[in-house]
């Protein structure tokens, strides 16, 4: 249901990294139904060595990126590949929060999971591709988190490592699983502020220097 | 909460009196990991350690022979890394990215080379070229380098788990130039102080003659010994290969006996039952993720573990979905059933008026109250117009948290869905401090 339907030119060009098959073509299904003219699929990959390949080759507007992947893992493609225009967005069957952060720190512009449904997926590769960040649920609760001082104070690089009470807010109905357009009517913000919030604490969490976000992450799963 | 020892240990109930046992901290490693492991040990600021080092290293060296018989003593700490199957499965496939140094990791290091280079530099103009010294000197850091890449190699092998022990990757680990470099170097430093020591107010041809005479016997101990250990590493890596194969397979077994076969043929039978197929799927989906990737407890000890058991068990009773995502954890006590038991009631509610299959569940612990609010996206009602039925169940769950000093709001409007919202005070009665969150 979105309303405006943007001026869209041509369709967001994607490039779908996975390495079963099987998925790969779900995804490419999903896609051309739920997202006919919007977004393109235009190559897929099955592992580092060719999606870095495919990135170079089709120059895409967004890499579906998953998590674990042979040959290093997505971040592994983020880290080979100059940055350039394209983003990515990672799209995980995995929950681990150390997986879903790392992905995240190295580079990706948003993180959904695999259960997502068509249009909300062609939604957030919209979002994506034009330079906002996407968050579930999920990864919005382990920002929060990784955030909340379940870490040592002592660890706290600079003022870069807190969220703003408002940020704090927006990741916080993010994670009680608002939309975008429920933020900002609940915050009476607009989306655009919701999107800037949103591309600042996903910076924040880039830039943040603590290693303790993994760490954090493996510790809590032990617990 | 007060225990004896004022150095909090590990998480969880500490055995009684067991022996600590002090490693060395291969994590956080500068030169070996000994100030580090120490202070870990000694619950004190790895700084703090350091700075001793070096101050008793400035007391005729004792700091630096200090260490160096730490290092050579203490056994290097094998933490496995424990990980869900899954996440293990993929690790080893090289599925996932491993760990790496980055450039702020090596200040340390830079810093304490140069400060050994201005100790040899100070110590020359105290004693002029001493000419035991520099012989001292080199070999030292030839022999650091050489355990260092002991060290490095001996990582190596614990992570790799499926490889075949190597002779040659004992020696250099996961290879690299870093490997060979430090060997080689280290290597060279020994040599190179050997030589001096050999050269010392002697002839060249003198020296030729012993260090010639050292090699042959070193090429001849590796002669005799070469085969040996070549075929104790071959057997050594066949059992081990085995082993870790066989364990491996007998975990997966028990796990698939356990869930997914049965919840197959429970599947085939009810074939026809659509609804009963995806109450079983998602079931079972769920636990297998739960196995495969988080490993999230579902039991009755803390807060979040208790919500999403009881979301699970709600999952299967009413054929729904719903996401749970938890912020800050606390341990589950009586005084937080009430909350518990409203969210249950809540969800219960999406499940059997809202018409979606779909609830989002956020809770959130703070140290002063836990908050869990409960959404979905069905057809809402307007709660100034309930239904006599539905009264009876806002009355349950409003009431109920009033009873036990909480609130709970309902929002909702017709075609927008509903969101309730609960907050609960958390007494603060048990101690203060953060160790609870835990």
């Amino acid at each position: 249901m979105t309303e405006p339907d943007a001026p869209s030119t041509a369709p967001v060009r994607v490039v779908v990294v996975d390495d079963h098959a099987m998925f790969r073509r779900g995804v490419r299904a999903e896609l051309a139904s739920a997202g006919a003219g919007v977004v393109e699929v235009v190559a897929e990959a099955a592992d580092v060595d060719e999606a870095v390949a495919a990135v170079r080759t089709h120059r895409p507007d967004v890499v579906l990126l998953d998590v674990h992947l042979p040959g290093g893992g997505g971040v592994e493609v983020m880290r080979r590949q100059a940055p350039d225009g394209t983003r990515y967005l990672a799209l995980s069957v995995s929950d681990a929060a150390e997986d879903v952060i790392g992905t995240i720190r190295g580079g990706a512009r948003g993180y959904v999971t695999k259960t997502i449904t068509g249009p909300e997926l062609v939604d957030a590769i919209r979002r994506v591709a034009d330079g906002d960040a996407v968050f579930s649920p999920r990864l919005a609760g382990f920002v929060l988190d990784a955030f909340a001082g379940s870490i040592e104070v002592a660890a706290v690089d600079e003022d870069l490592d807190r969220l703003t009470e408002r940020e704090r807010e927006v990741m916080r109905l993010i994670a009680r699983g608002y939309a975008y357009k429920e933020v900002a009517k609940e915050l009476f913000i607009s989306i655009k502020t919701v999107e800037t919030h949103m591309s600042s604490v996903l910076r924040k969490l880039q830039l943040s220097s603590r290693h303790e976000l993994t760490r954090w992450a493996s510790d809590r799963r032990l617990l | 909460m007060s225990s004896p020892s004022s150095t909090a240990p590990q998480p969880g109930a500490a055995a009684p009196r067991e022996t600590r046992k002090a490693y060395r901290d291969t994590h956080d490693v500068v030169v070996g990991g000994v100030a580090s492991g120490l202070a870990e040990h000694l619950g004190l600021p790895v700084l703090t350690v350091r700075v001793a080092f070096l101050v008793l290293a400035l007391l005729g060296f004792l700091g630096v022979a200090l260490y160096a018989g730490l290092w050579m003593v203490l056994p290097a700490d094998n933490r496995f890394p424990v990980d869900a199957p899954g996440l293990e499965s993929a690790t080893r496939g090289g599925r996932r990215p491993g760990p790496r140094r980055r450039w702020t990791d090596y200040g340390p290091m830079i810093a304490l080379h140069t400060l050994g280079f201005g100790l040899v530099l100070v110590a020359e103009a105290i004693f002029g070229r001493g000419a035991i010294f520099w012989p001292v000197f080199l070999g030292l850091v030839g022999l650091a380098l050489l355990w260092r890449q002991a060290d490095e190699a001996q990582r190596e092998r614990w992570r790799d788990t499926s490889g075949r022990v190597d002779p040659l990757r004992i020696v250099f680990g996961g290879g690299g130039w870093g490997a060979v470099a430090r060997v080689a170097s280290g290597v060279s430093l020994v040599l190179a102080a050997a030589l001096i020591i050999g050269l010392d107010g002697a002839s060249l041809a003198d020296a030729r003659g012993a260090v010639a005479g050292g090699a042959l016997v070193l090429l001849g101990i590796a002669v005799v010994v070469g085969p040996w250990v070549y075929r104790l590493a071959t057997d050594l890596s066949a059992e081990r290969e085995e082993r870790v194969r066989n364990q491996e397979r007998a975990d997966v077994a028990a796990h698939l006996h356990d869930s997914v076969l049965q919840t197959l043929a429970l599947i085939q039978k009810n074939a026809t039952d659509s609804a009963v197929v995806a109450r079983l799927a998602r079931a079972q989906e769920r636990d297998l993720r739960a196995w495969l990737y988080a490993e999230e407890a579902q039991d009755e000890r803390t807060l979040a573990s208790a919500l999403r058991g009881a979301m699970a068990e709600l999952e299967d009773a009413h054929g729904i979905t719903v996401d749970v995502v938890t912020v800050g954890d606390c341990d589950l006590d009586e005084q937080l059933r009430p909350v518990l038991a409203a969210a249950r009631e809540a969800v219960t509610n999406v499940a059997k008026h809202a018409g979606t299959g779909r609830a989002d569940v956020y809770a959130e612990v703070t140290d002063t109250a836990v908050d869990i609010f409960v959404r979905d996206r069905g057809c809402g009602f307007d709660p100034d117009h309930t239904a006599p039925d539905r009264y009876g169940v806002r009355h349950s769950i409003v009431d109920r948290l009033q009873r036990h000093g909480g609130s709970a709001e309902i929002r909702s409007a017709p075609g927008e869905g509903t969101e309730v919202r609960l907050h609960l005070p958390r007494p603060t009665s048990t101690d203060p401090s953060r160790g609870d969150e835990r």
